[in-house]
């Protein structure tokens, strides 16, 4: 027998990740679905909108966080529909890595799916709005980022628990959304101050409820997500 | 664990059912004839004897058995936690949509608006949103062992997001100042309607563990029922497999 | 030497249905168990309680010395073949077999993921994504990617489905090479042939128990047929 270690979490969980983005890479076809829906719906907001009621700062950091939550949601599902397919899962759990790498791995691979698709989203709506994004690029983006941990455990976490139940496409949403209020409440605040030309320590109060979030439920959902798996 | 539960189990209610009811309508009499109005709100005012105490029964009671009992579940794999929780979720939802109705109802002829993003309603409303989604989720998994695991992982998730949405609507609310309405707050009710208050809190709360009980029981029979079946193994039809 | 697999009271249930019953047996270095019963008997149960994708009930099982559940120490040395692929059908089947490879810590992967595609005779299709090749090539994907890790256990339910005569072939002669070199087998068919070509003992199993559990001896096909029969009609 050969000499071997097994990776340790965060190297399985580098593997997995890497795994889950060749697949998504080989495919295309979901993050071009969220793209293509985030931009839509966008447009259809655009259009939607009466300019003379409402201002764009003020519509804007909402449109933008909803669709980061619904596009979001789009990839999410996806996550765990591979590893159910063939039983990809059972391989998985019957090596010796642990459980948790999976989680990580997985949410990793669902943070560049969705920070890639956000990376689109967000210049798409700074066009349509007029939006003065340059001097604001910095904070967006940590925001960015702070709310896509956020929503990618929570959605990764509820992703397993959905994909082999019935409704799964319906019921990973329902399940969600009402978590995802701490995110997107903190960071389409966030948003409209800092576009509204104020300072950054006034959104930071927001802010900190997002990161206090992202801190409890990366733990908390990486501590559940084995008991998602049948033992 | 095993075994039917008996015949005078299998009714379901039990003596503490009349008696929460019986409290209930003793605190609506006194709560519309006997308890004065308040000053500035009127008679409507009276729907916070009922939008109170169901919005802390269903907030902090229910889901906190929710919490508490999947937690244990997990901990336990004791099928009678999970049971518990589930029927702690299904009466919590109930008295959480009374909340939500009384809250527009309180507030339409003082106010003159039907809703409004008050704290306790605010945070009620996404909380019932939980629950509600805790039920279809029960609903969507067959395997009883996973859904117990899953509304389990729920249960305990959901109360750590309870303190997130009370900083959300706090902050929300200091920062966009808005009408405080649908008060007086508990602790400076003057004495009778405190004592209306506190019968009113009983009494739900009473009717509250009458009907989890009932629920359970439910649940228990229905388990049990699942059970026999199950025993009877088609053990025929597999004997009948033939091989190559 | 200590047997590979021993178990001893092994009992898994789900809730109040008892599966795999307080089973005692062991399977030592070189040696296969051919199991054999009808549906729902619990032999796939089994198996996944070996691959440490359920843990005990109650009752004792060690795998390679250590006892289950026994984490990453336990499913190092285990290989797990199922009716279904287990694969990643937008990768290729070398890109799945590698990733295993990784999983299991096997150092140089991807030459070892072409050695066992060369096992089971693929090497020509290794890039070829596995979505676009037959099912009996897909299960031979996946027995290679059971075995890229030269597991001392090898745990097979029902590997031979879908296979063509050449798939059956590269999978006896890898599974025979496999006992030649001290791995220890269970494999779980419906088929008593193969069953018995490859196997040092024979099980029967019905509702959880072993009902016979045997060496395979001299055994003529059809009698052991008689025997199947007989076994589970009672």
């Amino acid at each position: 027998m050969s000499a071997r270690i097994p990776p340790g979490t965060f190297a399985a969980a580098a593997l997995i990740a890497r795994k889950d983005l060749a697949i998504e890479f080989r495919t295309r076809s979901a993050f071009l679905a969220a793209l293509v829906f985030a931009l839509l719906a966008i447009v259809i907001f655009y259009f939607a909108w009466d300019a003379t009621a409402v201002s764009a700062i003020d519509l804007a950091p909402g449109v933008l966080w909803v669709i980061f939550t619904f596009s979001g949601l789009l990839g999410l599902h996806r996550s765990f529909g591979v590893e159910e397919a063939d039983r990809a899962i059972d391989a998985l759990l019957a090596s010796p890595i642990e459980r948790e790498a999976v989680f990580l791995g997985k949410a990793f691979a669902n943070l560049v799916f969705v920070l890639g698709v956000q990376a689109l989203a967000i210049p798409a709506v700074a066009l349509f709005y007029n939006l003065p994004l340059a001097r604001v690029l910095g904070p967006l983006i940590a925001i960015a980022v702070l709310a896509a941990i956020g929503l990618v455990s929570i959605g990764t976490l509820f992703s397993a628990m959905t994909a082999n139940t019935r409704l799964s496409e319906l019921l990973l949403p329902v399940l969600a959304l009402p978590f995802f209020v701490p995110v997107v409440l903190p960071a389409a605040q966030s948003t409209a101050r800092l576009l509204a030309g104020r300072p950054v320590s006034e959104a930071m109060s927001w802010l900190r409820i997002l990161i206090a979030f992202d801190i409890v439920f990366v733990v908390a959902c990486a501590l559940a997500f084995p008991f998602t798996l049948e033992d | 664990m095993t075994g039917s539960p008996s015949a005078r189990e299998r009714r379901g209610s039990d003596w503490l059912l009349p008696v929460a009811i019986l409290a209930l309508i003793a605190t609506f009499v006194r709560a519309i004839y006997f308890t004065p109005p308040e000053a500035k709100q009127g008679a409507a005012q009276k729907i916070f004897y009922v939008h109170v105490p169901s919005a802390f029964i269903g907030l902090y009671v229910a889901f906190g058995i929710v919490a508490v009992a999947g937690g244990l579940y997990l901990w336990l794999r004791d099928e009678r936690l999970d049971r518990i929780a589930a029927s702690a979720a299904e009466v919590g939802v109930v008295f959480m949509t009374v909340v939500l109705v009384t809250g527009p109802m309180w507030g339409k002829p003082i106010w003159g608006t039907w809703w409004t993003w008050d704290a306790r309603l605010t945070l009620t409303l996404f909380i019932w949103f939980v629950f509600v989604g805790y039920l279809i989720l029960r609903g969507a998994v067959e395997d009883p062992a996973v859904r117990a695991r899953y509304s389990a992982v729920l249960g305990v998730l959901g109360a750590l997001l309870v303190p997130f949405i009370h900083l959300s609507v706090y902050l929300f609310r200091t920062l966009h100042p808005m009408p405080i309405i649908l008060k007086p707050g508990t602790p400076s009710l003057p004495g009778n309607m405190l004592t209306t208050f506190l019968m009113s809190l009983i009494s739900l709360l009473l009717l509250f563990v009458a009907l989890v009980r009932a629920r359970y029981r439910l649940a228990e029979t229905l388990d049990a029922l699942e059970d026999e079946d199950m025993a009877e193994s088609p053990v025929a039809s597999l004997r009948a497999e033939s091989v190559r | 030497m200590p047997p590979t697999i021993e178990a001893s009271g092994l009992t898994r249930s789900f809730g109040r249905r008892v599966a795999v019953r307080a089973l005692t047996f062991a399977v030592h270095r070189g040696e296969c168990l051919a199991l054999f019963g009808p549906n729902g008997a619990g032999k796939t149960t089994l198996l996944r309680v070996l691959a440490g994708l359920l843990r005990p009930t109650s009752g004792n099982a060690r795998i390679d010395g250590v006892a289950l559940p026994g984490g990453a120490a336990a499913r190092s040395v285990v290989g797990l073949i199922s009716h279904q692929s287990m694969l990643y059908s937008a990768l290729t089947a070398l890109e799945n077999v590698e990733f295993t490879a990784r999983m299991y810590g096997v150092l140089a992967p991807r030459d070892a993921a072409l050695r066992a595609l060369q096992r089971m005779r693929l090497q020509d299709r290794a890039d070829s994504p596995v979505r676009s090749l037959s099912r009996g090539m897909q299960q031979r994907v996946s027995i290679a990617r059971a075995i890229v890790h030269d597991p001392r256990v090898v745990l097979l339910d029902e590997p031979y489905t879908g296979l063509d005569e050449g798939g059956a072939s590269a999978l006896s002669d890898a599974l025979r090479s496999l006992k030649a070199s001290g791995a220890s087998l269970v494999l779980v068919t419906h088929h008593l042939g193969e069953g018995l070509a490859l196997a040092s003992h024979t099980a029967i199993m019905r509702d959880g128990r072993f009902l016979t559990h045997e060496p395979r001896g001299d055994v003529e096909l059809e009698t052991y047929r008689e025997t199947y029969r007989e076994a589970v009609t009672r």
